[in-house]
């Protein structure tokens, strides 16, 4: 339906995309006892730790093997080993993320055989699993990273199947990286409530949801164990939030034999009644009680709703997956996508978003459309408030990051009950802008004054 | 690495402006003051980001960041720096290098047309090239596209090569003065020159703090010429040249722009601060005597005088309601240079106690000045881990933390009262008003309510509050 545009011009201009390596930390995030390792100079550490608290508001592990000089022309293996050996004596982790960088892909290092060896010859790092993800920052965004680290986990720490008696309520979910654990607490509970036990991979729902702990812990707190990583192979099924979830949806199948379902999300209330048929189905379920009074409450707040969507012009800025996930939603609405911008092609579904084109750019390019197109609504994150103070355009603030709000991580906008408040949301925004009318509103419903005198004229007469 | 760039680095490091270089002997200084970073443990910013740090308050500029998205895509807008008009610092560029940029060697070719096209739009008096690792790794020669750019599109294309591997962030800020000396002060000639011209180095005006100094420099007829680089325009800079007085703020951090222009242009400088009371009564003394040594009305003296006098009676006065709730209250200073001790005598004047202080980043001068105010070195600590300093917290050690955004969540997680005195804070501290303002604040942080709410234990946690509520049931039968 809508062409693919790649933007011709050689500067970016407001960026609007994240980088990979962050995508991949921020994946890492979600397993406990962890920490991310970037495989860079330490700046690249640094701006990504200080995005990711500013929009999380935590504390994040985060380390670097801190590349210099000397190992930008040596090479950075032996960063990479005292980075492994330092953070495990110090923070004792139980799981070490490492993405690499531009850095480090630009040299063309052989890291994956670097790490092999530097695990095969140094004892201390026995008792922690070590995963790989190659994310140089020259190739994709923040969901490609978050794809490659989910992947590699998957590689290295599920064991393959087995004989093993499958654990016949298990249900593996492989949420995207816009999931916030918000949305993972409704996916969670929604899964039990068909009986069903839920592994969550990877789940910064147990690890970036805000918790004040009674003691201090260095490394992530919370989030899905090795252990329970290691058992995906006992589930019934997979279900893979998102396109990009696909590529390590696969992975798990091959590894372990257990089916899969990608969904391309879960906002709106069809994807919603997707998702519930399916774990119907998988659990051999009808829907719970619950379930079906949230899905009538959606169906009112679409009622009550659907007013303040009919005809609005949207503007959407946001990485593949999400945009796609939240042009269908609004279209669903009865809005209209007049601006779709994208940070990647790396997603087939692009070109089913209902629009006629989207451009594969950065945030100048959202501003610049979204003023021609007249658009009623920015969504995107946080980096857009520059365009919407110049263009008085409201913002709904979506993605990552979101670092001048509080409460992104719990903000929910999947499943019946997070597309009800994702409509209340919007509504609320285009009720806030709602016009009081004046009596200049309504100059064109004035007469033509000559034709009054006229009838005027007339009616004396008789 | 370039052997331009590794010489330039060298002679930031031989720093003869720099007070703890001075101590060392030739064989010390020679090795620089790089601290060899440790990876799995290291924290901080990288040379880019340093250089990026010092630069970016310039507002009218374009800022374009050649290198993949990661240097300029994770970290645009993300300070507080402010501007009275100009909003184009704001806007982030980069050249956003793709793989086959990398793989054909596109990258000279992709940054020239990415000013070609910046300038197209933007119209802007220059264009501020940084470079970052991947650049400077393939070999692109940055300052010959600045250098063809600038003949071509008749724009100042000035190049700031201090890519992240270069070092840390200080390192990344000494550069990011180099690529000033070299490239823009000195190349505009000034519209007015007076004798009281001064410029001030390494304020960056973050909550406007410029601003709140600026008025008392009016009132005694100074004219601050230009601010390195906080609301900063790029012609105040580049004409900056023909001032009386440098004065550098913020530590060492552009040292070597200010010994440079006093070898080249005959400015003198000297280094002071605005935070704290007395430190700016101290700056604004020197800043005074050392104008009229170059020339100006011997009357800014007593005025000058005239004007501290008012000024500290009316801050302190302004203070006073506070000092009660504040008096005997326990802070820990987490921070570091200057701020430490210019912090410690002000909160020492109303009544608080110092727990420590860190003297991390501070030179000797500092730790000496510290010393003095608190009697000892005994509270004096270099760096403390996390996990001590949640340990200290908890245990109650302190009222409150001060500190930057990295040490926040330590604080807030031990449900201690947290006020951030660092750059990304949004309340402007300086001058006299300023310290008001941090007293009112740390004031505000510590009678807040909540952190008794806080330390509410829980309904399932066994407590007094168990016994309590047994009575209430009794007596209410």
């Amino acid at each position: 339906m809508a062409e693919i545009i790649h933007a011709r011009k050689s500067l970016a201009t407001n960026p609007l995309k994240s980088s990979t390596p962050l995508g991949a930390a921020l994946a890492y995030l979600g397993i406990a006892g962890c920490v991310p390792l970037l495989h860079g100079s330490q700046g690249c550490t640094s701006f990504a730790l200080v995005l990711t608290v500013r929009h999380t508001k935590e504390a994040i592990p985060m380390q670097t093997t801190a590349i210099d000089e000397v190992a930008t022309v040596m090479g950075g293996a032996e960063h990479l080993e005292e980075a492994l050996l330092n953070l495990t004596k110090r923070m004792k982790p139980r799981f070490i993320g490492v993405a690499t960088t531009a850095l480090m892909e630009t040299r063309g290092e052989d890291t994956a055989g670097d790490l092999k060896l530097i695990v095969a010859r140094r004892p201390e790092l026995q008792n922690v699993r070590i995963v790989l993800a190659k994310t140089p920052d020259f190739a994709g965004a923040l969901e490609d990273g978050w794809s490659k680290a989910v992947t590699a986990i998957v590689d290295e720490i599920v064991e393959p199947h087995g004989p093993s008696v499958p654990l016949y309520q298990q249900v593996n979910i492989l949420p995207g990286v816009h999931q916030t654990p918000g949305d993972i607490e409704w996916i969670v509970d929604t899964v039990e409530s068909f009986g069903l036990v839920p592994v969550v991979l990877p789940d910064v729902s147990g690890s970036l949801d805000g918790t004040v702990p009674d003691h201090y812990i260095p490394t992530t707190f919370g989030g899905t164990s090795v252990d329970a990583i290691s058992r995906m192979g006992r589930a019934r099924h997979t279900i893979a939030i998102g396109e990009h979830m696909r590529e390590p949806a696969e992975h798990l199948a091959a590894r372990t034999g257990v089916p899969s379902t990608v969904l391309p999300t879960l906002t709106g209330l069809g994807p919603s009644d997707d998702f519930v048929a399916l774990l119907s189905e998988i659990s051999d379920r009808t829907a719970p009680a619950r379930l079906r009074r949230q899905r009538s409450q959606l169906l009112d707040a679409m009622l009550d709703g659907h007013f303040h969507f009919g005809s609005k012009r949207i503007a959407i800025g946001a990485d593949p997956d999400l945009l796609t996930g939240l042009a269908s939603f609004f279209t669903s609405m009865g809005a209209d996508v007049v601006t779709a911008v994208s940070t990647t092609a790396n997603s087939p579904l692009l070109a089913n978003v209902p629009t006629g084109r989207v451009v594969v750019g950065d945030l100048l390019d959202f501003e610049d459309s979204a003023s021609a197109a007249g658009a009623d609504l920015l969504v995107t994150h946080s980096h857009g408030r520059q365009a919407s103070e110049r263009l008085g355009i409201p913002l709904l603030r979506a993605g990552f990051p979101v670092f001048d709000r509080l409460g992104p991580m719990h903000r929910c906008t999947v499943g019946y009950r997070g597309t009800r408040n994702l409509i209340f949301e919007v509504a609320n925004i285009m009720l806030s802008g709602l016009h009081s009318h004046a009596p200049e509103d309504f100059v064109h419903a004035k007469p033509i004054i000559e034709e009054i005198r006229h009838a005027g004229a007339t009616s004396a007469a008789h | 690495m370039t052997d331009a760039l590794k010489a330039r680095i060298a002679d930031v490091f031989n720093e003869s402006g720099c007070d703890k270089n001075q101590a060392k002997d030739a064989k010390e200084r020679k090795k620089g003051c790089s601290k060899p970073l440790t990876p799995g443990a290291a924290a901080g910013g990288c040379a880019f980001d340093g250089a990026k740090i010092a630069l970016q308050p310039l507002t009218d500029v374009v800022h374009l960041v050649h290198g993949p998205l990661a240097c300029e895509g994770n970290g645009w807008d993300n300070r507080h720096a402010s501007s009275s008009g100009p909003t184009l610092y704001r806007t982030g560029f980069t050249t956003d290098m793709t793989e086959m940029d990398i793989v054909m060697g596109n990258g000279e070719k992709r940054l020239y047309r990415a000013i070609k096209e910046a300038i197209a739009r933007h119209d802007p008096p220059a264009v501020f090239v940084y470079a970052t690792c991947v650049p400077a790794v393939i070999g692109d020669d940055i300052e010959a596209v600045c250098k063809h750019a600038t003949a071509k599109l008749g724009v100042p294309c000035i190049p700031i090569n201090a890519p992240g591997f270069a070092g840390s962030k200080n390192l990344g800020n000494k550069l990011a003065g180099e690529a000033l000396i070299d490239h823009v002060i000195g190349t505009i000639e000034p519209d007015i020159i007076t004798d009281t011209d001064v410029n001030i180095l390494g304020e960056y005006n973050l909550s406007g703090e410029l601003w709140q100094v600026r008025p008392l420099l009016d009132h005694l007829g100074i004219r601050v010429h230009s601010c390195v680089t906080g609301d900063a325009r790029y012609r105040e800079v580049a004409s900056s040249h023909r001032v009386r007085l440098n004065m550098m703020v913020c530590s060492t951090a552009l040292i070597n722009v200010a010994r440079k222009m006093q070898e080249r242009f005959g400015i003198p400088y000297f280094e002071g601060s605005f935070y704290g009371i007395s430190d700016t009564s101290d700056s604004l003394r020197i800043m005074a005597r050392m104008l009229v040594e170059r020339g100006a009305n011997t009357s800014l003296t007593p005025r000058t005088e005239d004007l501290i006098a008012a000024e500290e009676a009316r801050a302190w006065a302004r203070i006073e309601p506070y000092r009660a709730a504040l008096k005997g209250k326990r802070v820990l200073l987490y921070t570091g240079g200057v701020k430490s001790w210019s912090i410690v005598a002000a909160l020492q004047e109303i009544g608080m106690e110092i727990v420590s202080t860190s003297v991390r980043k501070s030179t000797d001068n500092d730790k000496d000045k510290i010393k003095a105010l608190m009697g000892g070195d005994a509270h004096m600590v270099d760096s403390i881990p996390p996990r001590e300093m949640y340990a200290q917290l908890k245990r109650g050690d302190a009222d409150i933390m001060l500190s930057g955004g990295r040490s926040q969540f330590v604080a807030l997680k031990a449900r201690t009262p947290w006020l951030d005195i660092n750059q990304e804070r949004h309340n402007a501290y300086a001058g006299y008003d300023g310290m008001v303002e941090l007293v009112s604040e740390l004031h505000r942080a510590i009678v807040n309510p909540v952190w008794q709410e806080l330390r509410r234990p829980a309904p399932w946690e066994a407590t007094d509050r168990d016994t309590e509520r047994s009575t209430l049931l009794e007596t209410a039968c």
